[in-house]
């Protein structure tokens, strides 16, 4: 196939079918130089920016939501466009009909888009209100299935954040369809797909995927509406690369109009967008400075993007975020890095227009990448404590070299893949549950197996060990069957058709589960096996607190007496729940990874026997618990590295928080050793790292402060936030953790 | 194999030698420095743990992937001169897996220990505390003979060296002071680099906590500026 906005471009097999991957390998140019190539921002983009920053800080002053339309439900093209200023925009496209205005969308849960508005002084519209009477949500399915099991599991917090009252969120679709074929091609083989389905003998699974694919159809269409009322046909490819900008843009923004989903990814797009770049410079259509000033542009766009929450959903999920994550770097298969001059022009956007959460900016890091791109990264880091990094060394053997992430660190083939995303258990609840006998102190709730107590004055390693081993598996199995429910109904009720346009029609899936309080049940079982562990027992006999005596091993120390138990127990826990059946034959991954919810869940579980108090905070992810690391910054990487990604393989996030001085002396020594460290912990195959380069002192003043600070970015979970937007628990939580210091 | 007095272990060190390195703080210091940030580290047995020259680099080890090529293992202390046999086996062994080694030392302590341990030792930093003799007895201690020795065995043995003083003020913050240790350093070749610290007192709590008296507590810390200006005279070896 021809097609003449495709002059110029090396020809390969991405002509004949969708192969967007076959497209950049064929016509990338690698990038191995440095950095002194960038420009700044261009005076339009300064002052774009300017009125940005305006209505950001009015948002702020009107408690974190600037408006939202209560009257129309957020789709493709409920909303007349929106403009930040009409004259001086590149790139175009709005969620409604004015920037930081938030849609809401009831289909993941009627509740939830009632809570939102009232949240922050609205109503939803009588006219929603009676429109979704007669309409069955998400939420809806999924409580009319629900078993009683279920629903104490849910309320008694040992599985909390199940995505069973909004959007599930963590599919990527590959937006860069949209540009590289134009969306009459994309039609054009969904149409194809449908009609050979119609040779299969038909049962549920043929029949859904059949009217799945008439929802995709259906809303290329609408794309192509959406795309219409701003001016622009997108049905042919894209000619030029602003128009490769738009129209990519335009697909990522069918997305989060369609679906409020609680990470909304954005994949792999920068290399993408070089290859026309680069042709456009050669064509002398572009120079870097307009190159520049089109990824800003982009980039301000997703700056702006918003989902309405409620603040339940908050306290889980803190700081407003949308993950839109961007995969920059990356080796190919082939050797070549994927490091293209758009992969530095994408992080320069942290200096043109200055640091941010958003887009959750993620280096593909590899030992092989260019040593000027990595420093460059490393200098990035230290100056905006905006982005992090994943092993693409451990994923590239796996996933290939054309994967992205979706929310934090779950790797997938970019429009191959999805993800069922599934929340989180709490492990060292669930531990206490255990040695409880089926009886959760904090919540005063019986679930599970019911047995006796553990007895005695001194609490055994076998003994808690042969407990966990009977309430892990009930656990497990009761866990897949909650989320088998929540995806079926999520599936029936709130599919993503814009989404899932953009994907192949034969996707593998996999279902993502998840641990919190890693580090705290690895210490527990350490002190329960090295030191002495005397349970402090209530009237009726049950566990509520511990007092121990004597040293024992901590997580975060390089200890391979503890760390392995830490190894051990997600090993054991993945294991368990590879023995249930999932939904559409999803592939089970685990991840550690807990977002802002460590707050959360340790308030809700009773003391530990590492020493933990009733209430406090968990460490997030699969950091060591706060201050317990002794041996300083590397020994605390070397702890989290020896987790296995095999058992993890939807992501094992770390947040590092570093001083300057800690680093080196000079700035040219910090990012130098930065880099080092970098390479030094990826080379141990450590899977995910959060690197923030500031001091403790900093925050407190920003705590103390917080208009002084209205763009002070942080590093907390495998995604950045805006410290201010924070909860002050979770702000306090976040001062509290760990700095590595110099010595 | 000897086994030796070690205070504590530092996985990331980036200020004591170059690029990243694991840092070994021994335990037991000869000198009695009234700048000395890690009393600590002065008993000679104290709170120290014991390892074996095998058990350090078995530690050492699990760092190697982030050396690369400057980095390393520094030891420091406490004085690592005072268990010199042990830090030469500590040593050898870092050597015999390619590790580049790094001593961190006040160099007032030459026996024949000492010359073996140099024969495995890649740089030095070579605490030199002032320039005049009589400033090292009343703050340190310790005649500045030995040191001065020291530092010529380093120069007929070819070790790269670091000279590093700690900038007091009205102590040793003069511009006298950087004129006696830049020509400290043109007299001795191996000399290709000079740090200049500023004075702390974060170590006060410290002090506090064992009961002791820093003896230079009412001593400001030096400005940026002044730090500044002190580095100008010794600008060739920053």
């Amino acid at each position: 196939m021809e097609n003449k906005n495709w002059i110029g471009f090396k020809s390969g097999v991405w002509q004949e079918e969708i192969n967007v991957r076959d497209f950049i390998q064929t016509n990338y140019q690698e990038y191995t130089g440095d950095a002194s190539f960038l420009k700044g921002a261009t005076e339009r983009t300064q002052s774009l920016m300017k009125k940005v920053e305006g209505l950001f800080a009015l948002e702020r002053q009107f408690g974190g939501v600037l408006d939202i339309d209560t009257a129309t439900v957020s789709s493709l093209t409920s909303y007349s466009p929106g403009y930040i200023d009409k004259e001086n925009e590149i790139i175009v496209g709005m969620q409604t009909n004015r920037p930081l205005k938030r849609g809401v969308n009831p289909f993941g849960g009627i509740r939830m888009a009632r809570q939102a508005c009232k949240a922050y002084g609205y109503k939803l519209s009588d006219k929603i209100e009676e429109e979704f009477r007669y309409r069955t949500t998400h939420n809806d399915g999924v409580f009319r299935a629900y078993t009683d099991e279920m629903r104490a599991a849910r309320k008694c917090h040992v599985i909390t954040g199940l995505p069973d009252a909004y959007g599930r969120g963590r599919i990527i679709g590959d937006y860069r369809r949209v540009a590289l074929y134009g969306i009459d091609k994309l039609i054009e083989e969904k149409q194809k797909d449908k009609n050979l389905l119609a040779a299969e003998s038909f049962d549920s699974p043929q029949i859904r995927l059949d009217e799945e694919l008439f929802q995709q159809i259906a809303f290329l269409g609408k794309m192509k509406e959406m795309a219409m009322m701003y001016g622009f046909d997108i049905s042919q490819p894209a000619a030029n690369a602003k128009e490769a900008i738009q129209w990519t843009y335009f697909g990522y923004l069918a997305a989060i109009k369609e679906q409020n989903g609680a990470a909304m990814s954005l994949g792999r797009v920068s290399t993408f967008f070089d290859i026309y770049i680069q042709r456009d410079i050669e064509n002398g259509i572009l120079t870097e400075e307009t190159a520049q000033e089109l990824m800003d542009d982009f980039v301000i766009k997703l700056r702006i993007a918003r989902h309405l929450r409620t603040p339940e959903y908050n306290e889980l999920f803190g700081g407003d975020p949308m993950w839109i994550t961007e995969a920059v770097g990356g080796v190919g298969e082939d050797g070549r890095t994927l490091v293209t001059k758009n992969s530095f022009r994408v992080l320069n956007t942290l200096y043109t227009l200055g640091s941010s959460p958003e887009p959750n900016l993620t280096v593909l890091w590899s030992l092989n990448l260019p040593e000027n791109f990595k420093k460059f990264c490393a200098k990035v880091s230290k100056d905006t404590n905006s982005i992090q990094y994943e092993n693409d060394d451990v994923m590239r053997p796996i996933y290939g070299d054309d994967y992205a992430i979706a929310c934090c660190v779950s790797a997938m083939k970019v429009g191959k893949q999805m993800q069922f995303f599934g929340a989180r258990c709490n492990l060292p609840k669930l531990m206490l549950i255990a040695i409880n006998g089926g009886y959760d102190t904090s919540s005063g709730i019986h679930i599970g197996p019911q047995m006796s107590v553990l007895e005695g004055d001194k609490l055994t390693y076998e003994a808690v060990m042969e407990r966990l081993d009977i309430y892990m598996p009930w656990l497990s199995h009761l866990y897949v069957n909650t989320m088998n429910i929540i995806h079926y109904m999520h599936d029936k009720y709130a599919y993503e058709k814009s989404q899932m346009a953009l994907h192949d029609t034969t996707v593998d899936r996999f279902m993502a589960f998840g641990i919190a309080g890693l580090s705290v049940i690895a210490d527990s079982l350490s002190a329960v096996k090295f030191a002495d562990v005397k349970p402090v027992r209530d009237e009726e006999g049950f566990i509520v607190d511990f007092e121990t005596t004597g040293e024992f091993p901590k997580y975060g120390n390089d200890d391979d007496r503890v760390d392995l138990l830490a190894k051990e127990i997600t090993h054991k826990f993945i294991t368990e729940l590879r023995k249930t059946k999932t939904y559409r034959n999803s592939i089970h991954t685990l991840s550690v990874l807990t977002i802002t919810s460590n707050v959360m869940y340790g308030k809700n579980t009773a003391a530990t026997p590492d020493g933990r108090k009733a209430g406090e905070p968990f460490a997030p992810g699969a950091n060591p618990m706060h201050n317990r690391e002794e041996n300083g910054a590397l020994a605390s990487l070397n702890s989290v590295a020896k987790l296995s990604y095999d058992d993890c393989r939807d992501g094992i996030s770390n947040t590092f928080s570093i001083t300057p001085d800690a680093l080196g002396k000079t700035e040219d020594e910090q990012t130098e050793n930065l880099v080092t460290i970098l390479d030094g912990y990826f080379a141990k195959l450590a899977h995910h790292i959060n690197v923030n380069v500031m001091t403790r002192d900093t925050l407190k003043k920003a705590y103390e402060n917080p208009e002084e600070y209205p763009n002070l970015t942080i590093r907390v979970s495998g995604y950045a936030v805006h410290f201010n937007k924070l909860s002050r628990e979770q702000q306090r939580e976040v001062i509290s953790r760990t700095f590595h210091e110099e010595v | 194999m000897s086994k030796g007095y070690i205070h504590s272990f530092q996985s990331l060190g980036t200020v004591d030698g170059p690029g990243v390195r694991f840092v070994v703080f021994f335990q037991g210091c000869n000198l009695r420095c009234k700048c000395c940030h890690n009393p600590d580290t002065w008993a000679r047995i104290g709170e120290a743990k014991e390892f074996s020259p095998d058990e350090v680099i078995a530690k050492v080890l699990r760092y190697k992937e982030y050396f690369k090529d400057k980095g390393g293992i520094t030891l420091s202390g406490g004085e690592p001169l005072l268990q010199a046999d042990f830090a030469k086996e500590i040593f050898t062994l870092a050597k015999e897996n390619a590790i580049n080694t790094c001593l961190d030392t006040s160099g007032s302590i030459i026996n024949d220990d000492v010359l073996k341990l140099l024969d495995f030792t890649d740089r030095v930093l070579l605490d030199i505390k002032y320039t005049n003799d009589e400033q090292y007895v009343e703050n340190a201690g310790c005649s500045m003979k030995t040191p001065l020795e020291f530092l010529s065995l380093l120069d007929e043995k070819k070790i790269k060296t670091t000279l590093r003083m700690v900038i007091i003020p009205t102590v040793n913050d003069n511009e006298e002071n950087m004129l006696r240790l830049l020509e400290i350093a043109k007299n001795h070749k191996c000399v290709d680099k000079i740090e200049l610290l500023p004075f702390r007192k974060i170590c006060m709590t410290k002090y506090d906590e064992m009961k002791l008296t820093f003896p230079f507590a009412s001593i400001p810390t030096p400005t940026k500026e002044k730090m500044d200006f002190l580095k100008s005279f010794v600008a060739e070896y920053i």
